[in-house]
């Protein structure tokens, strides 16, 4: 076999081959290159060894309960999700009203220094900065990311 | 009373094991009816299971993986376009999770050597010719020892050609991938699985 075509074609030849995959004009390419050259007549009995290894190798089946109880884990699973999501919003409403309510309170607090108010007033305005940052980045940013699935 | 089997429709009480394809179902699916999902989940669980064994290797990590895909599609249903495989698309968030739980994790809860010992048991059970099935056996703990070592797009190029016995078309389509680089896939696969086990077995 000359060039790296020819060597190329052949594999791809040879795995269709193997598994019963070549149209009528390819598998007559594939016996015209295969005919004549022991090297390739060698090489192609190794790898129907070696399918016919690996077509007899099966996986242990998982005892029969895993089936019977698949779909309702499964079910169990969206339900639970819901419920995850109901409660975070219900969550989200509470946190920002609870909020509003402290930033209310601590201005109208009279007692309170005003360098104290400063204090409550930005930490609660960061924490609020970070969280929406957060949670656009969960929602938006790595929906949207067209790397995401690029292997690191 | 709803169960995970029944569902209502307009005030009728729909049996998902009734449903007869996968479009109708996702149908259902696609106007809020979990229970019509019972139907998919039944007919693709054992392929999504085999599928994320083959590439993770572990039997809990595989039922794990194989279940939150199914729960990430449901949630994904409505995005689903008609004239699609359902497997296909299923396969296209199974695989993600896959890929990424080897990479964010590095870990394999077990070999995938010990994955076939139960057919090698009964094989051994069932002989005639102890010799050559001993040499049987060999030579399939030295393939899944090798199975072990291929790259994870690799093995599941093996694992669904030879052990699930896929079409290249329908393996081209499940991969998104020319049929061209699912024999070159193939190839490279073959020849790393030939590499490790020629000088004993072939």
């Amino acid at each position: 076999m000359s060039s790296t075509v020819d060597r190329e074609k052949f594999q791809a030849l040879m795995m269709g081959a193997l598994d019963g995959e070549l149209s009528a004009e390819q598998q007559r390419q594939f016996e015209q290159l295969l005919a004549g050259d022991k090297k390739l007549q060698s090489e192609f009995e190794k790898y129907k060894k070696l399918k016919e290894a690996t077509s007899t190798m099966q996986f242990k089946s998982p005892p029969p309960e895993v089936w019977d109880a698949y779909w309702r884990q499964v079910y169990n699973r969206v339900e639970r999700g819901i419920g995850w999501l109901i409660f975070s919003i219900g969550a989200i409403i509470l946190l920002t009203y609870g909020g509003f309510k402290l930033v209310e309170s601590v201005i109208n607090d009279p007692g309170l220094a005003i360098i104290v108010k400063i204090g409550i007033l930005l930490s609660v305005g960061g924490l609020a900065i970070l969280f929406v940052s957060v949670a656009r980045e969960k929602l938006f940013t790595r929906k949207h990311d067209p790397y995401r699935e690029v292997q690191r | 009373m709803e169960t995970t089997d029944s569902f209502i429709v307009k005030g009728r009480t729909v049996d998902s094991r009734r449903i007869r394809s996968d479009a109708e179902a996702i149908q259902l699916c696609q106007q809020g009816n979990r229970q019509a999902y019972g139907f998919l989940v039944e007919r693709y669980k054992e392929r999504a299971y085999y599928s994320a064994l083959g590439i993770l290797g572990s039997h809990d990590a595989a039922l794990d993986i194989s279940q939150d895909a199914f729960v990430r599609a449901f949630r994904a249903i409505k995005r689903f376009e008609p004239g699609k495989k359902f497997f296909t698309w299923y396969y296209q968030i199974l695989r993600n999770l896959c890929l990424n739980f080897i990479r964010d994790k590095k870990r394999h809860a077990r070999s995938f050597s010990e994955i076939d010992e139960h057919e090698i048991k009964k094989l051994s059970d069932d002989s005639q010719d102890a010799s050559v099935l001993a040499e049987q056996n060999e030579l399939k703990q030295a393939l899944w020892a090798a199975m072990e070592q291929l790259k994870p797009n690799e093995r599941e190029v093996i694992v669904l050609k030879d052990f699930q016995d896929l079409s290249y078309k329908e393996i081209a389509e499940i991969l998104d991938i020319p049929i061209g680089t699912v024999m070159s896939r193939l190839f490279n696969a073959r020849q790393a699985l030939k590499a490790k086990i020629e000088r004993t077995y072939l």
